[in-house]
């Protein structure tokens, strides 16, 4: 009797658990694209971005931060953003809003290449 | 160091009067102050002292005396060199100091490192120490950031031609400045366009082919390391327009190393950079600046020293470091 009970207390949270996030509750949903929505990080460093290619939802702001001991920049090759020049510590930030491809690079080092995938 | 070596040619594939052996042993002085010449098929060396045994000298008969420095890269303030307005001061040092006093300097571009203005005032300000009061300027991608190469243009670029590309005649020699960092597409490397390339045809078209050639370039008009991005996309076609010339030297900045390779009538020749070295082509991740033990520093920056001798094939380029 006492174990039956004991699973049963056990088994409760972690069937709560499942309907949860099986649910189509929007509330949980909406927190969850909250949390990818905010930064993502691309580090610059050695002449080049870190990940090269980053793929994020629609709706996010990618940070890049130059940790290189030269200064770079961040263009993009269709002209949709570009950075000023940045020295070492120094960041630039977009939000990607539309889903697609983008491809840039350092437009003082050409041969440094990345490409941002929105989702 | 004085060496005074007569080199037998064995293999000389380019009939250019330099086999492998004899370039390579050019290669390793080129740093310490020597002077390769080719004197009728025959490969000379000679210390910076000596190079008076030239044929009467360099500044006897009016012949052509210049300096090349690069890189000065005003503003860096890493490991790498805290300190580049001092190494640029003693590149100027360097340059006083030089037997043969230059008439003129040639600074292949990087001259700041992040467009300031007031590294550009600075760099100027060095400048204005040394003998030779006429400098010639190209940009290097250091120099052109942020406004597309306009204040660039407006401190250096006077009687240029589009971004900022020109010519001019020294003692019967005809220099040819050139801008490679412009306009710079992703993945590439430097870049002359298509405009730059039809202004030099014309430029030299109705030059005789006796006449001595002096291009100078930031980054590589030879393909030193794609990799790094060490080289021109298009730089093939503006030598083509100057094959019919008997000596082409091509004077360029952009790896802070000495290079040079000789082509049929062409030698190319990188400079050091004044600020800071950077890594042999693939002897380290990147071709960022590169540390060295600070007693060491000096020792690897440097000053190029060009003679023009009436009479012998090709330009004397002489490196000197800064210790």
């Amino acid at each position: 009797m006492r174990r039956r009970v004991w699973i049963l207390v056990l088994a409760a949270p972690v069937i709560a658990a499942a309907v949860l996030l099986g649910s189509d509750s929007r509330g949980l949903a909406a927190s969850a694209r909250q949390a990818q929505a905010s930064s993502v990080e691309v580090k610059i460093d050695n002449f080049s971005f870190g990940p090269a290619t980053l793929t994020v939802a629609a709706g996010t702001t990618v940070t890049w931060t130059n940790r290189d001991d030269i200064p770079h920049t961040v263009v993009s090759d269709d002209k949709v953003f570009k950075s000023k020049v940045l020295d070492t510590d120094e960041k630039f930030s977009y939000t990607f809003t539309k889903p697609g491809t983008y491809g840039y690079f350092c437009s003082i080092h050409p041969k440094m290449t990345g490409k941002v995938v929105v989702q | 160091m004085t060496k005074n070596v007569k080199d037998e040619i064995l293999h000389d594939h380019n009939h250019d009067g330099i086999d492998r052996r004899g370039f390579l042993k050019c290669m390793a002085w080129a740093g310490t102050g020597a002077l390769c010449v080719m004197q009728g098929g025959v490969l000379k060396s000679y210390s910076l002292s000596r190079l008076s045994d030239l044929g009467g000298g360099a500044a006897a008969g009016g012949e052509l005396s210049f300096v090349q420095i690069s890189d000065s890269h005003m503003g860096f303030n890493k490991p790498a060199n805290p300190d580049v307005a001092g190494t640029l001061k003693a590149a100027v040092d360097k340059i006083n100091g030089l037997s043969a006093a230059p008439e003129f300097m040639l600074h292949t571009g990087d001259i700041s490192h992040l467009s300031k203005p007031e590294e550009f005032d600075t760099v100027d300000q060095i400048l204005k120490g040394a003998k030779p009061k006429d400098v010639f300027y190209v940009p290097g991608e250091h120099d052109v950031l942020n406004d597309d190469g306009k204040q660039f243009l407006e401190r250096y670029g006077k009687g240029s031609k589009g971004g900022g590309w020109y010519s001019f005649d020294k003692k019967g020699t005809h220099f040819i400045g050139l801008v490679n960092v412009m306009n710079l597409k992703a993945g590439g490397l430097g870049t002359l366009g298509h405009e730059q390339l039809e202004w030099i045809e014309d430029d030299v078209k109705h030059l005789k082919s006796s006449t001595p050639i002096v291009v100078f370039a930031h980054i590589p008009l030879w393909s030193v390391y794609p990799e790094w991005g060490w080289g021109t996309e298009d730089s093939a076609q503006a030598l083509a327009y100057l094959k019919k010339f008997g000596s082409v030297t091509v004077l360029n900045g952009h790896i802070h190393q000495i290079m040079q390779k000789v082509e049929g009538n062409v030698t190319f020749h990188t400079a050091a950079s004044t600020a800071f070295p950077q890594p042999q082509p693939g002897k380290a991740d990147s071709p960022g600046p590169m540390k060295v033990p600070a007693e060491q520093l000096r020792s690897i920056l440097g000053i190029t020293d060009v003679n023009y001798v009436r009479g012998q094939h090709a330009l004397a380029v002489v490196d000197s470091s800064l210790a």
